[in-house]
């Protein structure tokens, strides 16, 4: 079981949830049990199914990206953070 | 009950003099002493020993401990002629200073042998007022408020996030703001743009800004640029020499140039970024960490990135988000402290929560990368509208 940060910009198809509850042994495992759930994430996270680029997923601090992608193991107790770009500064 | 001349006496025979040709001996950094200057503040901006630092005698014990928290340090204490400096020397070893040294004859002996003399550079009577609280913290100090009067920032945007960071810059006495913005001041921009006001509204946002930049502390030169940053100008503007960019933009066009322009340039950016109730802050700092294209490889679709005026934001935030610039962009000028380089703070206004993530270099990164494959500026409004995953 993790607990998945989701951003303001995905609220919207997750029911305005700023933080939902999901369970895999990866972090595609715990994306995909989100997905089935919320099929409207699905178009927003994934590619072909590959992490879309412009998705950035943090496990315990550290970008996926930088560890095994979709396979990066999650424990009990993770905080998963999705983090989409946000261009606003004024 | 003893006189001036005789406590005097009983002091130097307690403490360790060293000559003023022992003292040039230890001049050296990889002697690894350092020199204190308990004289008064005129006498200290007449000239010092080179890499002294200076504490008042009156002062001496109410500040050392928060100037030198190492008591093994060696320390050569001196004042003009000795006295003052044997008195220091004294209390020093009392407060547990182990190796401390008073120079006989002091800095008029050390003028007389024709040692060499650094002629500090003094803060005016007002600034010293003005920017006093800065004097008092030891990381800042005198030379750091020089440091930041000769810093100059460039703010991208003088809007949410430039509001507050130009602010605390100016009031900071950063002596010179470049602020790049094309907009004019609205009423929809006053909830939450506190550099500018209500008899602003229609006036270009540079020229409001400055307005108020430049009442709140003249000591203040803003260089206005009233256009908004792309391929053609950004040269031109940069040619003026910036040492830190505080990214303030409204548009992902105007990110990744910053960016790429920033990596090319050398020069760090304090980024921030706002919307409804969330803010992400960070540092990029070229040859050092990350850039904006190591975070974000690609913008998102324009449907799953809404900019404030179409989402929203909350006033404060970027008050927060924007202020938490102005800290890393002082800290960068006076090199103090860990900056957020490699670090992204996440702010959740309404949580009340601040996450941190790792942000790490991308060596295949097509910017800052090992081998990059961007090396010129591009047309980035097409790149942010392009369809995703084709490159």
């Amino acid at each position: 079981m993790a607990a998945v940060r989701i951003p303001p910009t995905l609220r919207a198809e997750v029911g305005g949830s700023r933080e939902l509850e999901a369970h895999g042994e990866t972090v595609g495992d715990v994306i995909d049990d989100l997905v089935e759930r919320y099929p409207a994430l699905g178009g927003q996270l994934l590619q072909d199914g590959e992490l879309a680029p412009f998705v950035n997923v943090f496990v315990r601090g550290e970008d996926i990206r930088t560890s095994d992608g979709l396979d990066t193991p999650v424990r009990g107790g993770d905080q998963l953070i999705l983090l989409p770009a946000m261009a606003g500064g004024v | 009950m003893a006189t001036y001349r005789e406590l005097l006496a009983q002091v130097k025979e307690e403490i360790e003099e060293i000559s003023t040709i022992e003292a040039q001996g230890r001049l050296d950094p990889s002697e690894g002493s350092l020199f204190v200057d308990v004289r008064e503040p005129d006498e200290w901006e007449e000239g010092h020993i080179p890499g002294a630092v200076h504490i008042t005698r009156g002062r001496l014990e109410s500040r050392i401990e928060g100037l030198i928290p190492d008591k093994n340090r060696p320390l050569v204490v001196y004042c003009s002629a000795g006295s003052r400096s044997a008195f220091a020397a004294k209390v020093l070893g009392e407060m547990g200073y182990e190796d401390v040294v008073s120079v006989a004859g002091g800095f008029a002996d050390w003028k007389r042998n024709g040692f060499e003399v650094t002629i500090p550079r003094v803060l005016s009577s007002e600034q010293r007022s003005r920017y006093s609280r800065h004097l008092l913290i030891p990381e800042v100090g005198e030379d750091g408020q020089q440091r930041l009067l000769d810093a100059r920032v460039l703010l991208v945007g003088a809007g949410g996030l430039g509001s507050p960071a130009s602010m605390y810059l100016a009031a900071a006495g950063v002596g010179t703001l470049g602020i790049v913005d094309a907009d004019v001041v609205d009423e929809s921009n006053l909830q939450r743009q506190i550099v500018h006001s209500t008899d602003r509204l229609g006036e270009p946002k540079v020229l409001s800004a400055k307005r108020t930049l430049q009442a709140l502390n003249p000591d203040v030169r803003v260089v206005p640029f009233q256009e908004r940053l792309t391929s053609d100008n950004v040269e031109r503007i940069l040619a003026d020499g910036w040492d830190v960019i505080v990214d303030g933009a409204d548009n992902f066009p105007t990110r990744y140039l910053v960016n790429d322009a920033s990596v090319w340039h050398r020069i760090p950016v304090v980024h921030g970024s706002i919307f409804r109730f969330e803010g992400q802050v960070t540092v990029f700092s070229p040859g050092e960490g990350p850039c904006y294209r190591c975070l974000f490889p690609q913008p998102p679709p324009p449907e799953l990135a809404p900019s404030c005026a179409e989402g929203g934001v909350l006033g404060v935030l970027p008050g927060i988000i924007g202020s938490i610039q102005a800290s890393e962009a002082l800290k960068l000028i006076l090199d103090r402290g860990d900056s957020l380089a490699g670090r992204l703070l996440l702010f959740d206004a309404l949580g009340t929560t601040l996450d941190e993530v790792t942000v790490r270099r991308n060596p295949d990164c097509p910017v800052c990368g090992d081998s990059p494959t961007i090396t010129d500026y591009a047309d980035y409004v097409e790149f942010c509208n392009a369809p995703l995953g084709l490159d």
